[in-house]
C-alpha cells in the first residue's frame, strides 16, 4: 500500500485517533506553575558485559536514587535546594558496553541529538581517553566518574571535561605507604594485574613506588593475564613459587572474583598477603573467601572505609532502601560526580534562581571544592578539573562470614596525589626515595 | 626443575579444560562443516545451569558431594534442551550453504544466546565455591593444587575415551565417520544423514556445556564469560587441524603447555605466545597438524 492511499483510507483515520490519544495519555498533567526546563544528564556506564554486575550497576543504582532523592528535595546540607538550583534533575542512561569507537557515536548522539546538559560517564579507561577531545570539540561539559588512567589531565589539558575521582597513580602510591609501614621485614613482592592501560598503571605505580621506599625489595614476579582470562592456575603457581611477601593487584569484577575464587583454596592468600587496590567490590559476594589479614582498598574513603558523615548515611540510606545491598565504590563516585555538579551549578547561580550559562558553571566548577559521601572532593589538578581525595587501606577480618577491617589507616590526598603540574610517574621517583 | 614440573602441571590442567571445549567445537565441525560461533554462548549456559542448580542444591543446606553428578547433569540438560533445539530450529535450514553462511548464523545464534542469558540471569555475577575447595589439596614440591583440578584432567581424558570409543567403537560412529567422509555418498547408501547431525551437534552441546560446569566453581559466571573460551578453543581447533579429535587433544596440550610455560618463565609475553603457536603451525601445516591434505573432488 502506497502513503497516499494509507493517508486517505479510513484505517489511518483510526490509527491518528489511537495515536493522539495514546499521547495525551503519556502526557504529563501540566502544572499549576509555569515547570522549570529539566536539566538532562546523560549517564553512560557499563550496563551489560562483565563490568555491569560490580561496577556499572551500582553506579547507574546511585545515579537513579541520588536524582530522586535531590529532586524531591531531601538532600542533607549543603544540598538541600531542589535539583540542581531548583531545577529538576533528568537523567538518561547509556549502556558503555561496545567499545571506543561505539562509545565515541553514542556520544555525539546523546550530545547532538538527544540535547543532554551534560554527560557523566565511563568506567573503562579507555572511553575516557577517546572521549575526552570528543567532549572538547562539542563544548559539552562532561564529568568523567569512575576511570582510573592519570593520561587524561596529566597529557593534555580539557575546559569542558572534569574528573570527580582521583586517578589510578594515588591508590598505588597509597598501597606501598600502607604495606611500607605495615610490613617493617618485606623483602620482596608481586604483582597480578590485567594487561591494559588501567593494570599496566596500576602495577608501575605500586613497583615504582615500592622501590622509592625500599630499594632492596625483590619483585619475584609480575602476572600480566589478558583482561577476562578467567583461569589463573598459572599464575598462581608462578606466584606462589616465589613466596613473595605481598602480592599486589589490581584486578576488579569478575576476573577479581575468579582469582580470589582459586588462589584462595590454593592457600596462595595465607603465605602471602594480598593487597586488593580494587578489593571492596568483592567483600560482601566473597567474605568467605577472603582470609584475614588481606588487604583491601576502595579507590577512595568509599563504602566500609567512608566517613560517619550526614551525606553518607543519606547515601546509603537511600541506596539500601531501594536496591537491599550495601553501596560499594562505584556508587560512590557517581555521587560524587552528581554531587560535584549540584554544587557548581548552584555556586554559578550565585545565589539567585537564574539558569547559569555553561561557562559559568565551568567557572564555578574549577579549582572548587565539595562535600561528598566519602568526604571533601578538591579539583586540584589538571588547571582545576581534576579530583584528589583522602583515600583509605584496611586488613579484612572475618568474623561470623562478614569481613570487618583492622589496621584501618587514611591517607590525605595531598599525601597521596601529586602536585598540580607533576605528572605522576616523576612525582612517585622525586617524592618517596629514602635518604 | 621443580618450575618445569609446576609448567607440565599447569599447563596439563589448562589443556583439561581447553580439551572439553575444543572437542566439542571440533565434532561439529568435522561432521557438520558448521564453525560454531554459539559456541561459547553454549559454554556459558552449562556454566550459568550449574551454578543454579549446584547453588540451590547448596542453599538447601544437602549433601555437597552430590554437587559433582549435579554439575555434570546440568551440562547434559543443556545439551539434551539446547542441542534439538538449535539444530531442528535453525541449523537445518542453512545446510548445504557456503560455510561463511554457518558462520553469520551461527554468529547471529551467539548474539541472542548472550542477550537471552542475560534476560534469564541478569548482569550480576554468580558462584558456587564449594565443589572446588570440597575435595581438599594436594603439596606438590612449594605448591598447592586442589584436588578438584586432578578432576577436571580425568574428566577431560575420560572424554577424549569415551569420544574415541564412541567414533571408532560403535556402530554410529562408523556412521559418523561416512558422513565426515563424504555426505552424499553416505546418504546415497542409506545412512540417515539428519539423525547424525541431530545426535552430533547434540553432543557438541554437551561438550561446550560439559567445560562451562566444570569450570563453573573456579570462576565467577558473568555475562560475556564464553567470548574469551571460543578464541582460545579456537586457537586449540586451528592448531590442531579443524574436525580432527587427536588434533583437538594435541591442539590442547601444545597451547596449554606453551601458555603456562610463558606465565612462569616470561609472564610479558604470556598474551602473545599462543598466537605465536598458531602462527609458526599454519606457517608449516597449514590445515592443522591432524588434517591431511584433502583430493579435490571433481
Amino acid at each position: 500500500m502506497s502513503r497516499s492511499r494509507l493517508a486517505g483510507s479510513p484505517l489511518s483515520l483510526l490509527l491518528a485517533l489511537a495515536f493522539a490519544g495514546s499521547a495525551q495519555a503519556q502526557a504529563p498533567a501540566p502544572a499549576p506553575a509555569a515547570p522549570e526546563k529539566p536539566f538532562k544528564v546523560g549517564v553512560v556506564t557499563f550496563l551489560s558485559g562483565a563490568a555491569a554486575g560490580p561496577f556499572g550497576v551500582p553506579a547507574r543504582n546511585a545515579a537513579e536514587v541520588l536524582a530522586e532523592s535531590i529532586n524531591a528535595g531531601k538532600a542533607p546540607a549543603p544540598y538541600t535546594k531542589k535539583g540542581l538550583g531548583g531545577r529538576p534533575l533528568e537523567v538518561v542512561f547509556l549502556d558503555e558496553a561496545g567499545g571506543t569507537a561505539k562509545q565515541v557515536s553514542e556520544y555525539r548522539d546523546l550530545v547532538q541529538r538527544q540535547n543532554v546538559d551534560a554527560v557523566i560517564g565511563y568506567i573503562s579507561s579507555g572511553d575516557c581517553l577517546a572521549v575526552a577531545p570528543v567532549a572538547e570539540e562539542l563544548k559539552k561539559l562532561t564529568l568523567f566518574f569512575d576511570c582510573g588512567t592519570p593520561r587524561i589531565f596529566e597529557e593534555n589539558s580539557y575546559k569542558y571535561l572534569f574528573r570527580t575521582d582521583a586517578h589510578a597513580a594515588m591508590d598505588n602510591v597509597a598501597a606501598a605507604l600502607y604495606v611500607d609501614e605495615l610490613k617493617p621485614k618485606l623483602k620482596s613482592i608481586a604483582g597480578i594485574n590485567q594487561n591494559y592501560a588501567w593494570g599496566q598503571d596500576s602495577w608501575n605505580d605500586f613497583e615504582a613506588t615500592m622501590k622509592a621506599l625500599r630499594p632492596d625489595v625483590q619483585v619475584t614476579t609480575s602476572q600480566m593475564p589478558k583482561l577476562l582470562a578467567g583461569q589463573y592456575g598459572a599464575e598462581i603457581s608462578a606466584l606462589m613459587s616465589g613466596s613473595p611477601d605481598v602480592i599486589h593487584s589490581s584486578f576488579w569484577g569478575g576476573d577479581l572474583d575468579a582469582f580470589i575464587l582459586q588462589a584462595s583454596p590454593r592457600g596462595l592468600f595465607k603465605k602471602s598477603t594480598a593487597l586488593l587496590t580494587a578489593g571492596e567490590t568483592a567483600m560482601y559476594k566473597l567474605a568467605g573467601q577472603i582470609p584475614d589479614g588481606t588487604i583491601i582498598g576502595a579507590r577512595g574513603s568509599h563504602g566500609v572505609f567512608a566517613p560517619d558523615n550526614e551525606l553518607n548515611r543519606w547515601l546509603r540510606a537511600t541506596y539500601q532502601d531501594r536496591y537491599s545491598v550495601p553501596p560499594v565504590y562505584p556508587a560512590y563516585h557517581m555521587a560524587q560526580a552528581i554531587l560535584g555538579l549540584k554544587s557548581a551549578y548552584e555556586k554559578a547561580q550565585g545565589g539567585g534562581a537564574g539558569e547559569p550559562s555553561v561557562d559559568a558553571i565551568i567557572a564555578a566548577f574549577e579549582n572548587s571544592s565539595f562535600e561528598t559521601p566519602s568526604g571533601t572532593i578538591k579539583m586540584a589538578l589538571g588547571k582545576g578539573h581534576q579530583a584528589i581525595e583522602e583515600t583509605v587501606y584496611g586488613m579484612a577480618k572475618n568474623s561470623g562470614g562478614k569481613l570487618t577491617f583492622t589496621h584501618v589507616k587514611r591517607f590525605p590526598a595531598e599525601k597521596v596525589n601529586p602536585p598540580e603540574g607533576t605528572k605522576s610517574a616523576d612525582w612517585i621517583k622525586a617524592a618517596f626515595s629514602k635518604k | 626443575m621443580g618450575d618445569v614440573l609446576a609448567v607440565v602441571i599447569d599447563g596439563t590442567i589448562y589443556a583439561s579444560w581447553l580439551f572439553i571445549i575444543a572437542a566439542g567445537l571440533t565434532i561439529v565441525y568435522g561432521v557438520m562443516r558448521i564453525l560454531n560461533m554459539a559456541h561459547g554462548s553454549l559454554y556459558a549456559l552449562g556454566a550459568y545451569a550449574a551454578t543454579s542448580v549446584v547453588g540451590a542444591w547448596i542453599r538447601g543446606g544437602r549433601a555437597p558431594l552430590v554437587s559433582y553428578a549435579l554439575l555434570i547433569a546440568a551440562a547434559i540438560a543443556v545439551g539434551l534442551i539446547f542441542g534439538p533445539l538449535i539444530e531442528r530450529g535453525v541449523l537445518r535450514f542453512v545446510y548445504g550453504r557456503d560455510e561463511i553462511v554457518m558462520v553469520l548464523v551461527t554468529y547471529a545464534l551467539f548474539l541472542i544466546l548472550e542477550d537471552a542469558i542475560k534476560l534469564v540471569w541478569g548482569v550480576e555475577s554468580y558462584f558456587i565455591t564449594e565443589p572446588y575447595g570440597l575435595l581438599g589439596t594436594v603439596e606438590i614440591g612449594p605448591l598447592t593444587y586442589p584436588v578438584y583440578s586432578g578432576a577436571l584432567v580425568l574428566a577431560a581424558i575420560v572424554t577424549g575415551l569415551l569420544l574415541r570409543w564412541g567414533i571408532y567403537g560403535t556402530r554410529y560412529g562408523k556412521l559418523l565417520v561416512a558422513v565426515i567422509h563424504d555426505r552424499e555418498m553416505a546418504a546415497s547408501l542409506g545412512v540417515n544423514v539428519r539423525n547424525v547431525f541431530l545426535i552430533t551437534f547434540t553432543l557438541g552441546t554437551m561438550l561446550a556445556a560439559l567445560g562451562g560446569a566444570l569450570t563453573a566453581p573456579t570462576v565467577s559466571v558473568v555475562p560475556g564469560m564464553g567470548v574469551e573460551t571460543i578464541v582460545l578453543a579456537f586457537a586449540v581447533v586451528v592448531v590442531g587441524g579443524l574436525g580432527s579429535m587427536p588434533g583437538a587433544a594435541l591442539g590442547s596440550l601444545i597451547v596449554g603447555l606453551v601458555r603456562s610455560a610463558a606465565v612462569h618463565f616470561f609472564p610479558q609475553v604470556e598474551l602473545f605466545s599462543i598466537y605465536l603457536v598458531m602462527a609458526l603451525v599454519l606457517a608449516l601445516r597449514p590445515r592443522g597438524l591432524f588434517v591431511a591434505p584433502e583430493a579435490r573432488k571433481i
